[in-house]
């Protein structure tokens, strides 16, 4: 896993990425270390590293239990994916920071890249 | 097993509390206490990628006199959710262990995904499940009918009304490759309007079932279906 060179909180990642936060609060200060990009959870479980921001456009309940799983920074919901009412609720409860935006997985991904590796 | 030749009104996909996301209420006694309740002629139980309940719910169905058929839910290499039925009980568990050996070796983590209970037929819990039973198995979607016959059973695919593990929601088409002859609808669904924006998959059997995780989720006295038609026409 690649990690990052620049230390910045989800909070900075939001403002950075001009995203809107769905679940927020204390986790916001969350340090990101690095990032991980995809939609298939059972993929995504055994391979995103501890403090990644997750881009997805997977907006189920599983999703948030995924997240706590590999101890993601926060879930990014690409091109204003939806999370249900029960997946917020579990969000929150479970102390999960979840972002919003308009952009595409591609675009996020090379904004978020550059901003903590380059 | 021997089943009834008549039109019989069924629920053929309920979780147990096999499966991580199912309510530890979902026991053998509950589930087929429930479907009677209901009305219910047929039941099937179909954990997610495992047939570990399945004998003792049938045998809590034989108690109480209801017919159950032995399933699962699978969950494919594309994250797709594919019910699959058996006629005996030996080929659900033999397709189990196969299923087995493709499922990730990830531990579940019950204070996250929620316990996997394996359970007798008094509802008497024997142990629990270690590993992850949600995550995706090595099978993918195309081999899934082909491999099902080996097995003495048939498959299609759940909730495909669903853009969340529903074959069109993932693929983006329903594939006649992978030679499906019927489908899941959800209970929520409205046939006819998605249908008319599915044109393309009209003469499949439609089945509506209740993915139940909770007892009073199982469905009502509504769906009916020829079950030997249904093993005839699938295989």
């Amino acid at each position: 896993m690649k990690q990052a060179v620049k230390k910045m909180t989800v909070n900075s990642v939001c403002s950075l990425l001009y995203c809107e936060v769905v679940s927020g609060g204390e986790c916001l200060k969350n340090e990101v270390r690095s990032g991980y990009c995809g939609d298939l959870l059972s993929w995504v479980m055994g391979r995103a590293g501890s403090g990644s921001a997750w881009i997805t456009v997977m907006g189920n309940i599983n999703v948030i239990a995924v997240a706590v799983l590999f101890d993601a920074s926060c879930i990014i919901l690409a091109e204003g994916a939806q999370l249900d009412n029960d997946s917020k609720c579990k969000a929150i409860a479970n102390n999960v920071a979840v972002l919003s935006s308009k952009k595409n997985a591609f675009e996020l991904s090379g904004l978020l890249y550059k901003a903590l590796l380059l | 097993m021997k089943i009834p030749n008549t039109e019989l009104y069924y629920d053929l996909h309920i979780h147990s509390c096999l499966s991580p996301c199912g309510d530890e209420d979902m026991t053998p006694a509950n589930i087929v206490g429930m479907a009677k309740l209901k009305g219910l002629d047929v039941i099937a139980v179909t954990d997610h990628n495992s047939c570990g309940n399945c004998g003792a719910v049938m045998r809590a169905g034989k108690a109480q006199g209801l017919l159950v058929l032995p399933g699962m839910e699978l969950c494919t290499s594309e994250e797709i959710h594919v019910v699959c039925l058996f006629k005996e009980l030996c080929g659900a568990l033999e397709f189990s262990k196969r299923v087995y050996s493709v499922l990730p070796e990830i531990k579940n983590r019950a204070d996250i995904f929620g316990e996997q209970t394996i359970i007798d037929e008094n509802d008497n819990i024997l142990g629990h499940e270690e590993r992850l039973l949600i995550n995706a198995a090595g099978i993918s979607i195309d081999d899934v009918s082909g491999l099902l016959s080996e097995f003495g059973g048939v498959a299609f695919p759940a909730h495909i009304d669903k853009v969340s593990n529903g074959i069109i929601g993932v693929l983006g088409t329903f594939p006649q490759t992978a030679g499906f002859k019927a489908a899941e609808l959800s209970n929520v669904c409205d046939k006819e309007a998605f249908l008319n924006s599915h044109k393309e998959i009209r003469n499949l059997l439609f089945l509506k079932n209740s993915d139940a995780h909770y007892l009073w989720q199982i469905s009502e006295r509504e769906n009916s279906v020829d079950i030997n038609s249904l093993y005839v026409n699938l295989l």
